[in-house]
């Protein structure tokens, strides 16, 4: 019983590897460079959805620490050369430190930075979320977009360890299809068991009407503070992924069309709904790449914006909860099929 | 004039009135009574407006207002004054008159009627500079029925005026409703006091669980066993 | 050092002003619809936009203003028409949501139109005469725009606090803001007075718009954001809902703004001898000239903690219970 329910699941990972091993064969960077790209947005939405869909508490403030997380892998990982040159003010405990430890082909390094940088995000989120989450409705979402805000001003000001507003470069390209699978595996996996667990129950119950919950005896502060630090672990991985993907980035990636990429994908997909994300996602990359090329071709750059965001207003207006609404695509399902009406006889 | 047949209100899933039938005939002075989340807020809310019925239907002077939007058949003559009196608590004694007499276009006309609901309620007119919300709950209670009086009704639904006042007030606001009769104010009440509701009354429907129980005379529904029963304290006879 | 403080002051008005203008238009439609209307920043970045092309053509002041005051109340009520009204009485988030949207497509409408119109995506604005420039009142200076905001600010608010008090249609704003149900039993019609509130808002916003860029000097199509976020602050510390409230809230950031530029690196610019080293030392390591680059962050964190103690804001009451 339990191995076929696994089965779905793992012919879709299975079916994803072949996929990964393909395209990696191909040598088609663009296609690969997509598709990373893919990856690390489904590990955006999915976290986002945790800390927010679940709960109801909407977070404007994923993107500031997936920016937390860009820069701090990024600082850990960076040869001492660059360090020197780059980053002369850093304080000496941090110039140093160069993470290129590699154990055969795998770069270990690379994961130790991006756990250091999750762990660390996870570290600022709880205090801020300890305070943010009393508040609710649009009310937490202003303030978490001020976190945001907040976030931005201090790696402007914070030079020493950011440059500013100047490019952080020479970053190695340590993401490639495999590690940002991987991560994009590990997330999906550990949202839906949250959402299957108890403290799943409770985020999904609460959200639903806060007051009544609290009579019930559900806690409310708790499961909330949890999706809430655990997203912004999954935030920060995204961020150490995309810092190793793209190689230069500056602190004006991490804002608002970000912040506002990854909630049309959550709402598209449906909040509550993980595979719903992943379908979120994928339409709205997709999407996008199709937009950006009728820009290019038009000239008429803002266009693939404008659609994106109408489309949006239609999703919210016509079917709020978006395509899969709080339901899953029942992979775990999916050779089970003949032994269904045997499953429902009492 | 007003005429409610088969009406059926929903919130969501949940049918919270089913198939009520209704009349109210010029001048009459007719009261809604049951026990509480029987229905008799919701029903009034879709006469005004507020709620839409899902089936039935409702008229008023021989026009169809099942759809109609709340401003329309505020227009038509139908007042509201809701339950829990909900005047607007930062504004003045003196706005909140003026907001009941919004939608009218003569000026002249509106204050004589300001005149005129001073002279029924003589303590609001010290208190017309003062914000609603700091009055008493019993001036409230004046308030929102003046307030609904100012816009000229020709029908007033009056939910529950004596919610939550003391005894001498209670008395109070039913002399008023008594006196707005007297004067040829079509009212339909809605109640929890059915003593003083059936003794001022003509006619009275009595709701349970979202369904119409009983209706009649106010008098013969006084000494009805069941109503007894239910409403005026087990078997006690009222002289 | 007197006329640094005086100008201080002049400059916290000039900026209240403005603030207040942006976020009385966010309570008014806040009070009635409780959205928060995040593209109401995007209207002022139209506005700027309207009077650019509008002086750029060589169109007079007098006529600029209309032009750029109609085209974004024009702008406004399409998109209260259009996008907010389908999703009235939706979850809040789904209609904060909504006006992100909303601004989105501003912003890059406004950007398509420039490249349209072969204009670069950062444009200078051209400064109207009788805006530009300073005034001198002895050794003081002062920039006239800032000036013209601060009366600006002043007699706009003094019109909308005549209009929300004498007129049926102001008082019926103020009833659908308290309690939108029992207005509508006073006959109200709820979309006239929403429209009307977007349009006194996006009215406001222009005003606002045209003293911002003429204060900036250039404008983009993201100008709006800051603003925005700025006048919701404002809001919020007064009371969100609340005219009054946003008026204040406006002075109050507006002030509390200029203090934190001020004071920073207050050290440096004190004149040798008025006070001693120590004391010098100490306001230099303390409130350091950097300080003033971390402003924005200054007051996010005023209104989180604003957000965290008194929800309701100075002026607000506790209501519905649905702000918490
Ligand atoms: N907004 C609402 N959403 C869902 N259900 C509601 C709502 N308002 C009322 N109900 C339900 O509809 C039913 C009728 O309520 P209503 O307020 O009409 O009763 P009532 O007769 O006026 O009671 P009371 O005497 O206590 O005022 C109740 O079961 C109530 O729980
Ligand atoms: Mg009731």
């Amino acid at each position: 019983m339990a191995a076929r329910r696994a089965a779905g699941p793992a012919m879709a990972v299975g079916l994803s590897a072949l996929a990964f091993a393909l395209l990696d064969a191909s040598g088609q960077a663009f296609w690969q460079g997509l598709v990373i790209n893919l990856l690390i947005f489904i590990i955006l939405t999915v976290s986002l959805n945790l800390t927010s869909g679940f709960t109801g508490v909407f977070s404007l403030g994923q993107i500031g620490f997936m920016a937390l997380g860009a820069y701090a892998s990024a600082i850990l990982t960076l040869p001492l050369r660059e360090k020197a040159a780059f980053l002369p003010d850093l304080p000496s405990w941090l110039a140093g430190v160069h993470l290129d430890w590699s154990v055969g082909p795998l770069p270990v390094g690379f994961l130790v930075a991006t756990l250091i940088a999750g762990g660390l995000v996870s570290v600022i989120a709880w205090p801020v979320g300890r305070v943010l989450m009393r508040l609710s409705g649009h009310f937490v979402a202003v303030a978490t977009l001020g976190f945001l805000v907040i976030v931005r001003v201090i790696l402007f000001n914070a030079d020493g360890f950011t440059r500013g507003s100047r490019t952080f470069s020479n970053v190695t390209q340590y993401t490639n299809l495999w590690w940002a699978g991987l991560w994009a595996l590990v997330v999906v996996y550990v949202v839906w068991r949250i959402k299957r667990s108890t403290y799943g129950r409770e985020m999904l119950a609460q959200r639903e009407d806060r007051v009544a919950a609290q009579a019930i005896g559900i806690r409310v502060m708790e499961p909330r503070l949890l999706a809430f630090v655990v997203g912004a672990f999954f935030a920060g991985v995204a961020g150490s992924l995309y810092a190793h993907f793209i190689t230069s980035f500056s602190p004006t990636v991490f804002y608002f069309d970000l912040t506002f990429r990854v909630i049309t994908m959550l709402v598209v997909g449906g909040m509550g709904s993980v595979s719903g994300s992943i379908v979120g996602a994928v339409a709205i990359v997709a999407l996008g790449e199709a937009l950006r090329r009728v820009e290019d071709a038009t000239l008429l750059y803002g266009l693939s914006s404008i659609v994106l965001a109408a489309m949006f207003l239609v999703v919210i207006t016509v079917r709020r909860g978006g395509l899969l609404g709080e339901r899953e695509i029942p992979l775990d399902r999916l050779f089970l099929r003949r032994d269904r009406t045997a499953d429902q006889s009492p | 004039m007003l005429e409610l047949t088969g009406v059926e209100i929903r919130y969501g899933n949940i049918r919270a009135v089913r198939d009520v039938s209704l009349t109210v005939g010029q001048g009459e002075l007719i009261t809604l009574i049951g026990s509480n989340g029987a229905g008799k807020t919701t029903t009034l809310r879709s006469i005004s407006g507020l709620l839409r019925a899902s089936a039935g239907r409702i008229m008023f002077e021989g026009e169809d207002i099942t759809r109609a939007p709340t401003d329309r058949i505020v227009a038509m003559g139908i007042s509201h004054c809701p339950e829990g009196r909900r005047i607007f608590g930062s504004l003045t004694v003196g706005e909140n008159l003026r907001l009941g007499a919004v939608t009218r276009a003569d000026r002249r006309a509106v204050a004589k009627d300001l005149g005129e609901v001073l002279e029924i309620f003589p303590v609001l007119e010290q208190r017309l500079g003062q914000a609603g919300g700091t009055l008493s709950g019993g001036e409230q209670q004046m308030l929102a029925i003046g307030r609904a009086l100012m816009s000229r009704p020709r029908l007033l639904l009056l939910d529950e005026p004596s919610l939550g006042l003391a005894p001498l007030m209670v008395e109070r606001i039913f002399a008023t409703i008594a006196e707005l009769k007297r004067q040829g104010l079509t009212i339909l009440l809605v109640e929890q006091n059915v003593h003083h509701a059936l003794d001022v009354a003509d006619r009275a429907y009595v709701m349970e669980t979202g369904r119409m129980s009983l209706e009649g005379p106010a008098h013969v529904l006084r000494r009805d066993p069941r109503v007894e029963q239910a409403y005026l304290g087990g078997g006690e006879v009222r002289a | 050092m007197i006329e640094y403080v005086v100008q201080q002051v002049v400059n916290a008005l000039a900026a209240g002003s403005l603030y207040a203008l942006m976020a009385v238009g966010l309570a008014m439609v806040f009070g009635i619809l409780r959205l928060i209307n995040f593209a109401h920043g995007d209207l002022m970045m139209i506005a700027a936009y309207v009077a650019a092309f509008g002086l750029g053509a060589g169109l007079a002041l007098e006529l600029t203003i209309p032009l750029m005051v109609g085209g974004t109340v024009l702008v406004g009520l399409l998109m209260e028409r259009v996008a907010y009204r389908p999703i009235r009485g939706a979850p809040d988030v789904a209609t904060l949501l909504s006006s992100f949207a909303v601004g989105q497509i501003l912003q890059n409408g406004t950007l398509l139109t420039t490249r349209l119109a072969g204009q670069p995506t950062l444009i200078a604005f051209p400064a109207p005469a009788g805006l530009g420039g300073v005034a001198a009142v002895g050794p003081i200076t002062v920039p006239l725009v800032n000036i013209v905001s601060f009366v600006a600010g002043i007699v706009l608010l003094g019109m909308l606090t005549v209009f929300v008090t004498r007129t049926n249609l102001g008082l019926s704003m103020r009833a659908a803001a308290e309690d939108l149900s029992a207005a509508q039993l006073m006959g109200i019609k709820v979309n006239r007075v929403v429209a009307t509130a977007f349009a006194i808002g996006s009215a406001l916003a222009a005003t606002a718009g045209l003293l911002f860029a003429v204060q900036a000097g250039q404008i983009n199509p993201y100008i709006g954001f800051t603003p925005v976020l700025k006048a919701f602050i404002a809001a919020v510390i007064g009371g969100f809902g609340s005219i009054a409230g946003a008026v204040l809230g406006g002075y109050i950031l507006g002030a509390l703004e200029v203090f934190v530029t001020a004071v920073a690196g207050i050290g440096d610019i004190l004149p040798p001898g008025s006070v001693s080293p120590e004391v010098r030392a100490f306001l230099q390591q303390w409130l350091p000239s950097a300080l003033a680059s971390y402003r924005d962050a200054i007051v996010f964190l005023f209104l989180i903690l604003v957000l965290l103690v008194r929800p309701q804001g100075i002026l607000g009451q506790r209501d519905r219970g649905d702000s918490l």
